[in-house]
């Protein structure tokens, strides 16, 4: 039985500009499938998993992800989020997500007020999610920033219920994994790099992990990112059973 | 036709970098006797064909589901009839 390709769905905005970057790790790097979707479109074209990339969507107008939140696409992400669809939302894509409501708390300018890029290391803190489950727990990864407004910021309530539920998926740290406040490059609580959903089925995060995820630029440990969301399609998807004359076919089934 | 007038400032609990980096400023300046400083938005949102009671329904509107993010921001306006 050959697997179908993992359909990649890379949202478009006016001011996107990860998008490529994006479809090309999912196309070339990973060799699935990829597809564009504009931000006017109401058709996810069947895609598997919808990307919200980094950049500057709407000019970053009144606040960073506000107006991206009300385009048509993000109403049929919404609907694709509840029914399980796997959402990854890299940067201003995290941005997005919680202007959405599809993940709590938001994103404050950085408390430095300065635009960070740089690398930076972020502590794998969950492990068993589809996101992460090509990494090990505690696995420190390399993976650069680029983002003036990435302050996680969440009312202690909901900081305690995300630490509960295994929802903070990664947080900033020192080479060596240790989670301190010099390692943390714009002033998350917690040190915050990325949270997802209860359902488990939505991450965002600041750092790019698509921009490190090809040997020739030197770094690729962003790469396991998307490893992972492509194993744990494959692993959900249910073969069907299918007869041709005397013989029983196995075909690849829904997922 | 009515014009709302919006301010949009960060909630107590937030911290304000921006507003602490002018304060500084402030203080450079040479300006003696400020405490704090916080930055916030103000809009101007003109209505027609609405009366004066949709007009303050349509901002808390907007407000509550676009302008403000109430995580970290809280809003107050007034609703004034204009020319």
């Amino acid at each position: 039985m050959t697997q179908t390709p993992v359909r990649f769905g890379v949202v478009v905005f006016p001011g996107s500009n990860c998008d490529h970057d994006a479809y090309y790790v999912c196309r070339k790097i990973l060799g699935q499938d990829a597809v564009f979707l504009w931000h006017k479109t109401a058709d996810l074209r069947g895609v598997d998993v919808v990307i919200l990339p980094g950049g500057f969507s709407y000019g970053d107008y009144l606040r960073c992800g506000a107006i991206a939140r009300f385009s048509p696409v993000m109403k049929e992400v919404t609907r694709f989020a509840a029914r399980g669809g796997l959402v990854l939302g890299i940067c201003n894509g995290f941005q997005i997500l919680v202007e959405a409501g599809l993940l709590p708390g938001v994103l404050l300018r950085n408390s430095s007020l300065r635009f960070a890029c740089r690398y930076v290391n972020i502590r794998v803190e969950n492990p068993f999610t589809p996101f992460t489950g090509a990494c090990a727990k505690n696995e420190v990864l390399s993976i650069p920033i680029a983002h003036g407004d990435g302050n996680y910021f969440a009312d202690a309530d909901t900081v305690r219920r995300l630490e509960e539920n295994g929802q903070i998926v990664f947080r900033y740290c020192s080479p060596e994994g240790e989670i301190t406040p010099g390692s943390n490059p714009n002033g998350s609580l917690g040190n915050i790099a990325g949270i997802m959903n209860e359902q488990g089925n939505v991450l965002g995060m600041m750092p790019h992990p698509e921009r490190a995820s090809d040997a020739v630029l030197g770094h690729t440990d962003g790469l396991k990112v998307f490893t992972s969301i492509v194993e744990h399609v494959f692993s959900r998807t249910i073969p069907q059973l299918r007869e041709e004359g005397d013989s029983v076919v196995v075909e690849q089934g829904r997922r | 036709m009515f014009r709302a007038t919006i301010q949009i400032t960060l909630r107590p609990s937030i911290l304000d970098p921006q507003g602490k980096a002018v304060a500084h400023a402030v203080a450079s300046l040479g300006v003696a006797g400020v405490k704090d400083v916080r930055m916030g938005k103000h809009v101007e949102v003109t209505f027609d064909g609405l009366s004066e009671e949709q007009a303050r329904g349509a901002t808390e509107e907007i407000c509550k589901k676009l302008l403000a993010n109430p995580v970290m921001e809280d809003f107050r306006f007034n609703v004034e009839r204009v020319a």
